[in-house]
């Protein structure tokens, strides 16, 4: 990894950075993000001679930062945890013109290849900031941070199909959310 | 197309997006969507999401390490190293 003392910093504010991302959003508090960034790192200094499968790093990290972050989580800061159920995630049926529609705002505004800025940013991160935990967690790991299904269930201690089914209704939440702002908002 | 149909599809979606269910359901769901304008419409707004999903990322910095953090992040580390 790191050689000298400059570079050996250097990777340790970049993966402090790194870590950070992703304890805020688990977090939420700054100063909560940040300690656990930090005991992050230290537990992955400490532990790294522990880890079996060098392949499993990724999840072997988020691991140590979720249990960090669970140890803190003050239970006030999102909303708690409660399963969605798939209907509530459902858009209403309508008729229009005698055939059978969906009630969801015109996407084909949002073009596919959309970069993701402004409003429609902030929209986002409300939306998934807003995820009850179970889900929050999976749309960081799967969708945020790149893991597969296998290492987010690893990080979790889920099995795979909780992982898909979770993944599943957190993407739903946060498009149900983001289809209210398409509809209302001229974008 | 009825409304049952396109529930069961709307279950899969994100399965079907991630290209993880098995061969034999992935063409049902071709089937089923190549014939159904409000799953087409469904399925292209949640690709959109999680496609701005994996675009999602925290642009604050945490603050610069304490000194003393800093040290036992590098003694830590060099412990580990040797
Ligand atoms: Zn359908």
């Amino acid at each position: 990894m790191a050689g000298d003392g400059g570079a050996l910093e250097e990777f340790i504010d970049v993966f402090r950075g790194k870590l950070f991302q992703y304890t805020l959003m688990m977090c939420g508090h700054r100063a909560d993000a940040e300690e656990v960034a930090q005991d992050t790192l230290m537990q992955v200094f400490q532990h790294f001679g522990q880890l079996r499968e060098p392949e499993h790093v990724r999840a072997w990290v988020f691991r140590i930062a979720r249990n960090a972050c669970s140890m803190k989580r003050r239970k006030s800061v999102y909303a708690p945890d409660r399963e969605l159920s798939l209907d509530e995630l459902m858009p209403r049926w309508k008729q229009q013109d005698g055939e059978r529609r969906l009630e969801i705002a015109d996407w084909s505004r949002l073009p596919e290849d959309a970069l993701l800025e402004g409003e429609m940013k902030a929209k986002l991160h409300e939306a998934i900031v807003a995820l009850p935990d179970i889900y929050r967690s999976v749309v960081l790991l799967r969708d945020m941070e790149g893991l597969s299904t296998a290492e987010t269930s690893q990080v979790l201690e889920v099995s795979e199909d909780v992982v898909k089914t979770r993944l599943h209704r957190g993407r739903l939440a946060v498009r149900q959310k983001l289809d209210e702002y398409l509809a209302g908002a001229a974008v | 197309m009825t409304k049952a149909e396109c529930k069961e599809v709307f279950a899969l979606l994100s399965q079907y997006l991630d290209g993880e269910l098995p061969e034999d359901v992935c063409e049902q769901m071709d089937r089923h969507i190549g014939d159904c304008p409000p799953c087409v419409e469904f399925l292209a707004s949640l690709k959109k999401t999680a496609a701005l999903c994996r675009q999602m990322e925290v642009e604050e910095k945490p603050p610069e390490l304490a000194e003393e953090a800093r040290a036992s992040l590098v003694e830590a580390y060099r412990r580990f190293a040797d």
